[in-house]
């Protein structure tokens, strides 16, 4: 029998009993839409993270006090001012430091909440950071502890309204800054705005916050062959100094390796959970094939008495099966990926990236449970005694 | 020239859970070509098992059956489908159409598996349901035609391979005495003009004095 012939059998056998194809159909549409989505969404949010991280700078060396690993404990830093020149002279590399806090700003009568960094000049060199307008910090401003501001285009609009505040002093925890940059916009991340952040010379914000620590420092290797070199003087120099404590130097592959083995297993498991809905809609397909086979047990009985071979009922049934699973994967597929832009439209933080080989994956899967779930009930027809099936009522 | 169809002294027994039911207890007879032969019997007393049988539809348990002069133990399902395909037509006692089917896609099913085209199958199927009257009926579905035109649909479907043997098991069961005429007017004009032979099963016995010989079964045996 052509496979055009066992199609079309098979297309008026699923009409014939049109609801139940299409209550069949559905648990396939909910298993590949779901596993569709989930993976769009995981993909989106480890991309999203992954081009912050890249954002950072590449040849970038992290240090933070404790280790770095995921769900340990944070250490209470004991870095100071003194350890980055220590640093810098080791390495011979600028070193960046960073002191935060959350504070509330003030113009007028408007306030917004930011987060207030300590910095110094270094911050601008060592990390991707544009300033859209006036200018970065400078050494002397963090020498002479002086008060001004970089702040974030974000508050601009909403302290400002839009208005140049370059020049204006804004009142930062309470102590007046004035204003002599604004950064230019890099978007929202999943970890909040950056947009809002303020940036204040390191010597004020320890005053500011009444904190003589630095939280973090930053530097960047040369070239990328120099970032273990780099690495090592770094966790040498602080060894050096803080005997009893650990540190951690971690670049940005290793952020990246972190931050992406992470989402990946996220996204693993979520496909996961939804590839096993795509199961049960399987065991579905396969108990409606078996409803199926033994409500037309005089039909095969007839084709086989008139010449069908095992094959060509075997055909018939299993095209009735994948014929089920891939209309269900491909509306599935259409259900999923507009769910996944649907998503990713109505909720900001929900990136959703759809790759080629989701909904490629999705419909050969679907399609794969149909042939899998259908071959025990179209064996079962294809090996039906055709005087038997024939006296079956 | 090899004789249509040959059992040499066939047997089928079924087993049901601890007891054995003999259907056929060794019978042997040969269709020749262009015969025709009606079978005979009290109810049960296997007419039926042996037309399946004579058929290639279903196995002998013990003894020899050719179709064709091909012994059908040494052939695997599949071939013996193609061998049915090939030489044999079935009129069974309850028609056997399929439901929400025309009747010309019902005539035409047993060339599917011939490999024949749609457009010639439906040809074939026009062709063949003309023959038996029912030209004009070609896209009625079984529920819409009644019982002798239903049977002269299946007669049709047995007709359009162009078979050796046609087996009509009690094909004027169902039908009127009037429709039953005519029926049997057709299976007896195909086994004249064509050459058919047929072999059919019947309890009326007008119907059966009209073949040419008749084969009486009693208890799974042939009564001499
Ligand atoms: N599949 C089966 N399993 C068990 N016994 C069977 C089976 N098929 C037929 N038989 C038995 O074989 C015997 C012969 O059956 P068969 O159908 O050949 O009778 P028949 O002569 O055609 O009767 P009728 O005139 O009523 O159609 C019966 O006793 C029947 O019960
Ligand atoms: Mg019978």
């Amino acid at each position: 029998m052509r496979v055009a012939e066992a199609y079309r059998v098979a297309v008026t056998a699923l009409r014939a009993n049109g609801l139940r194809s299409a209550l069949t159909m559905l648990g396939v549409v909910i298993g590949v839409a779901s596993v569709v989505v989930l993976v769009a969404i995981g993909t989106g949010a480890k991309r999203e993270v992954e081009q912050q991280v890249q954002g950072l700078g590449s040849n970038l060396i992290i240090v933070v006090p404790g280790r770095l690993e995921f769900g340990s404990a944070p250490t209470k830093s004991r870095l100071e001012l003194g350890d980055a020149d220590r640093l810098r002279r080791a390495t011979g590399q600028e070193v960046a430091v960073s002191l935060a806090s959350g504070e509330t700003v003030r113009f007028g009568t408007r306030s917004a909440f930011a987060t207030v960094n300590g910095t110094n000049a270094a911050v601008s060199r060592v990390f991707v950071r544009p300033v859209a307008r006036g200018e970065y910090l400078r050494e002397t401003d963090v020498d002479t502890r002086r008060r001004v501001a970089v702040i974030g285009p974000e508050l601009v609009t909403s302290l400002f309204d839009g208005a140049d505040p370059l020049g204006r002093t804004v009142s930062v925890g309470g102590v007046r800054f004035r204003v002599i940059g604004v950064f230019a916009s890099v978007g929202s991340s999943v970890g909040g705005s950056r947009d809002s952040e303020v940036h204040i010379p390191i010597t004020a914000a320890q005053r500011l916050f009444g904190d003589a620590r630095v939280d973090a420092m930053a530097l960047e290797a040369p070239t990328t062959e120099d970032i273990p070199q780099v690495r090592k003087q770094t966790l040498a120099v602080l060894a050096d100094r803080y005997p009893d404590e650990e540190f951690s130097a971690v670049t940005q592959d290793q952020i990246l390796g972190t931050v992406g083995r992470i989402l990946g297993l996220l996204t693993t498991v979520l496909a996961a959970i939804a590839a096993i809905s795509l199961l049960v809609g399987g065991v579905g397909v396969s108990n409606i094939m078996l409803v199926s086979v033994r409500e037309r047990t005089r039909e095969i009985g007839l084709r086989k008495a008139v010449g069908a071979r095992q094959r060509d009922v075997l055909l018939q049934f299993l095209l009735e099966a994948v014929l089920l699973t891939s209309i269900g994967g491909l509306v599935g597929i259409a259900l999923g990926i507009g769910g996944s832009l649907g998503l990713a439209a109505a909720i900001d933080q929900l990136p959703a990236v759809i790759t080629w080989w989701s909904p490629v994956l999705a419909f050969g899967v679907s399609a794969a449970v149909g042939v899998f779930f259908g071959v025990v009930p179209a064996r079962r027809a294809g090996r039906l005694d055709p005087v038997v099936a024939l006296r079956s009522e | 020239m090899t004789p249509a169809l040959e059992a040499i002294d066939v047997t089928r027994s079924y087993q049901l859970e601890d007891v054995r039911v003999d259907a056929l207890r060794g019978v042997s007879l040969t269709i020749e070509h262009g015969d025709y032969v009606a079978v005979v019997g009290p109810s049960g007393s296997g007419k039926s098992t042996l037309m399946h049988l004579l058929g290639g539809l279903d196995r002998p348990t013990t003894g020899t059956l050719r179709v064709g002069g091909q012994d059908v133990a040494a052939m695997s399902q599949d071939q013996l489908a193609q061998v049915r395909n090939a030489t044999i037509g079935f009129v069974f006692q309850s028609f056997q159409l399929l439901a929400r089917t025309s009747a010309v896609d019902n005539v035409g099913m047993p060339l599917v598996y011939r490999g024949v085209r749609r457009a010639e199958r439906r040809r074939c199927a026009t062709e063949a349901l003309e023959r038996v009257g029912m030209g004009h009926r070609l896209a009625h579905r079984p529920s819409q035609l009644s019982g002798g035109e239903q049977q002269r649909v299946a007669i049709a479907r047995a007709l359009v391979g162009g078979p050796q043997v046609l087996l009509a098991d009690e094909p004027t069961g169902n039908l009127d005495t009037r429709t039953g005429e005519e029926v049997m007017a057709l299976l007896e004009a195909l086994n004249d003009e064509q050459g058919v032979a047929v072999v059919l099963v019947t309890h009326d016995r007008d119907v059966a004095q009209r073949a040419r010989r008749q084969v009486r079964v009693r208890d799974g045996l042939l009564e001499p």
